[in-house]
């Protein structure tokens, strides 16, 4: 007993495993649209938080993007102080109700948790989600504003990149306008990431905050078409550009524009912006397939495939060309796909999609791959094998492949330089452009990538554009952006 | 932020005439391009071809044809009421400078939107004839505002009740066959109106453009649902268009694909007038207990 009490040091006993979250049954979360985990309660969340070993070099906060203050909060919530912790946490990331969700943790912060080398890590992300949610329904306070600079900043596109910037530049004092395209602010977040993984009522509501910060956001309007950037400079002190990789990469394949082959955005969009699963309440359509292809296996692959077996599809298979181990997408997902029953055909390409005497899809013809040596991404290189050609039957396949940046802001911008894949060049330290006054950061300016290193784009051109309108020198700022890269 | 419809007129039994306040739009669009429209929360996104334009009043106009549940449920809007989104001008505008001379053919619908491109061909400095071709008699309009400028104008129907009997491809065919120097051709309506146009030019090589008006959904170049197969690569429509070399197009795909919902349109069709059934019946009921 008292050897026992010594070897603790007055502490508690640490607490090997993680608390899991409650989560919906599979049986059930298959046949609605709501989302899957509960998420912590009060309880659970103190007792999680317990967990956490307060490291004072904190190794976690090195493997964030955008460094989020993690023992400081977690410090917060051992205290029972959950709006305090939210409060801390917004000081470096502003959408914590989100990163909490779609955050690939297991990457970043809680792969370099110290608990995690013998035991689990600290399940940094499911806190950080308990603590924005709790703040948000127990309302949180609006941070005081400064006096007003008289700057004015445009944003363009909604997404988690520009509303990032808008927002740390909000609290900065100056007059920010976002630009967005589509009829509502969100960008990946409100037509890509399902309502089963992100409910938009928090996406909502993160943009309402903003608007209360006092940052205008312009729906239904198209930079390039309505207005150029260059006009934009006429009437801004700055712009940031964060239009994202939304152009949908296609299989050059036979049969792919075949009817009901869809690339994700397009199936995503359907259901979750424009709420096709409400069909015919909702006047979007989207096909109903009784065996559903994804080809992909990233967070987006995850997506579609769970959609399509929440709409009904008896089979909803995913085909990808490498191993369950190489699967780009968040633990978690896989983990929730498996659990409600997508089929997963790994070591698995296509090679031609078929169709019948109408033009729609019947089959999809694949070959069988085995995995080789290491290629230039580090993850084994997948190598077909002969002979091993096999037709799955399906009516509806799903491209979940990857995006390219979207193209209509280099097209117009003349002088605006990209790279031969279309994307902006920047000084990723500053989100310096080659056009003076000009940002760019997300997507748009790395490829496809995560919400979070979007986010940290975003905040890392707004401290540059806050530099230049104050007229100081811009710096460059040393950051994390690069940990846990995945997609989406 | 919402648009005010300013105007609204039944063109005929098939056609609907909208003017919508848009300064954005209005200063920004020429001939050819095209808005999205979404009338309400629950509503889909429409595409339409941009009919006529007036920056001075901020306004623009669309003609649609009252088909599936969202054309007719935007339909029943009325002047003065507001439409909840509508973005544009989307697409690359009518290329129309140095087109030679021109033939521009407008096919049921397609006639508002040959209209605006016709003259824009026009005010480029080309000769423009303009034929025009629909089922019947009453499903013909801008025949005056067409006589206004163009240097020819050749009327079709189907049936014979007004102007040439038979198709557009007709006229199109005796100009050929008369040796009139024919440089460039624009169409627009129907995809197998615009399938068959194709064919007869591919023969005798003139230059041809085709405006498509496919699925969409963001109009942006974000989905992909207006692929279309354009020599040997993949365009979208809503970006790379909506005019294309007709003679490259793939025009079975294309309208494969725009065939795509048919089953969910008749559904949508059956709730839309079910809706609509019950509203009557609850307002007749209203009117009774009071």
């Amino acid at each position: 007993m008292g050897s026992e009490a010594k070897k603790s040091r007055g502490r508690k006993p640490l607490v090997r495993t993680r608390l899991p979250m409650a989560t919906q049954r599979p049986e059930d979360r298959v046949k609605n649209f709501n989302e899957v985990p509960y998420g912590y309660n009060e309880a659970e969340a103190v007792l999680e938080s317990q967990r956490c070993l307060q490291c004072r070099n904190a190794p976690c906060v090195k493997g964030c993007p955008v460094e989020v203050p993690i023992p400081q909060f977690i410090k917060l919530v051992q205290e029972g102080k959950f709006v305090e912790a939210a409060e801390v946490i917004k000081t470096k990331n502003s959408l914590p109700a989100i990163t909490g969700r779609v955050c690939p943790q297991e990457l970043q912060c809680e792969a370099r948790c110290v608990m995690g080398r013998r035991y689990q890590p600290v399940s940094i992300g499911n806190l950080e989600r308990f603590v924005a949610d709790y703040a948000r329904e127990h309302g949180e306070a609006l941070p005081e504003l400064p006096e007003p600079t008289g700057k004015k900043v445009a944003v363009v596109g909604a997404g988690p990149a520009g509303l990032t910037c808008a927002g740390d530049l909000a609290l900065l004092g100056h007059e920010v306008t976002v630009f967005e395209a589509l009829h509502a602010p969100g960008g990946v977040l409100i037509y890509g990431i399902p309502e089963f993984r992100l409910p938009k009522d928090i996406v909502r509501y993160e943009t309402n905050y903003l608007k209360k910060l006092g940052v205008k956001i312009i729906p239904n309007f198209i930079i390039g078409k309505n207005k150029t950037v260059k006009e934009l400079l006429n009437e801004f002190d700055a712009v940031f550009i964060g239009t994202g990789a939304g152009s949908p990469r296609l299989l050059k394949i036979p049969g792919i524009n075949l009817v009901n082959v869809y690339s994700a955005n397009e199936y995503l969009t359907r259901v979750n912006l424009l709420k096709g699963y409400l069909f015919p309440e909702y006047k979007t359509p989207v096909k109903k397939g009784k065996t559903v292809i994804t080809i992909g296996a990233g967070n987006v692959a995850m997506d579609a495939a769970r959609t399509a077996k929440r709409l009904g599809a008896e089979n909803s298979i995913i085909v990808y060309r490498r191993s369950k181990k190489e699967c780009p997408a968040r633990v978690e997902e896989v983990h929730h796909a498996e659990e409600e029953g997508i089929d997963f055909r790994f070591l698995t390409n296509p090679i031609r999609i078929i169709g019948d005497e109408n033009g729609r899809v019947k089959a999809l013809e694949c070959l069988r791959y085995k995995l080789g040596e290491p290629d230039e991404t580090g993850r084994a290189k997948p190598i077909p094998i002969e002979g091993s050609e096999h037709i799955i039957e399906c009516d509806v396949v799903i491209i979940a492949i990857g995006n390219n940046p979207n193209p209509i802001i280099p097209q117009t911008t003349p002088d605006l330089e990209t790279s031969k894949w279309g994307t902006i060049i920047t000084n990723s330290k500053t989100g310096e452009t080659s056009l003076q006054r000009v940002y760019a950061g997300g997507d748009i300016a790395t490829g496809a990538a995560t919400v979070i290193a979007a986010m940290g784009a975003g905040k890392i051109a707004a401290k540059s554009i806050h530099k230049q309108l104050m007229g100081h020198e811009i710096d460059e700022e040393e950051h994390n952006l690069e940990v846990g890269k995945c997609d989406s | 932020m919402s648009f005010e419809i300013l105007d609204t007129r039944e063109l005929n039994s098939e056609n609907t005439w909208m003017k919508i306040k848009a300064p954005l739009i209005a200063e920004r669009c020429k001939a050819g391009q095209f808005v999205i429209i979404r009338a309400n929360e629950k509503g889909e996104r429409i595409p339409l071809t941009i009919a006529n334009w007036d920056k001075e009043e901020g306004s623009f106009e669309v003609v649609f044809q009252k088909v599936g549940a969202s054309t007719l449920e935007l339909g029943t809007y009325k002047k003065g009421d507001l439409l909840l989104d509508v973005v544009g001008p989307l697409g690359i505008p009518t290329h129309t400078e140095g087109a030679g001379n021109t033939v521009v053919i407008g096919g049921g619908l397609g006639i508002a939107i040959a209209t605006p491109v016709a003259r824009a061909y026009k005010e480029a400095g080309n000769k423009v004839h303009v034929i025009i071709g629909a089922r019947t008699k009453e499903l013909l309009f801008n025949i005056e505002i067409l006589e206004s400028f163009a240097d020819g104008l050749t009327i079709c129907t189907d049936d014979g009740s007004f102007g040439i009997k038979g198709f557009v491809t007709q006229p199109l065919q005796e100009m050929i066959d008369k040796g009139e120097k024919i440089d460039t051709v624009f169409c627009v309506g129907p995809p197998i109106m615009m399938k068959f146009i194709s064919k007869i030019t591919e023969k005798h090589g003139i230059h041809t453009v085709a405006s498509l008006n496919t699925i969409m959904l963001d109009g942006t170049g974000m989905c992909g649902a207006c692929r279309v197969t354009v020599g040997d690569e993949i365009k979208f429509v809503c970006v790379d268009g909506p005019d294309f070399d007709a003679h490259l197009v793939d025009w079975d795909e294309m309208m494969a694909r725009t065939q795509a919902y048919r089953e969910e349109e008749k559904i949508a069709l059956e709730h839309y007038h079910k809706c609509r059934a019950e509203k009557a019946l609850e307002e007749q009921n209203a009117q009774e207990n009071k």
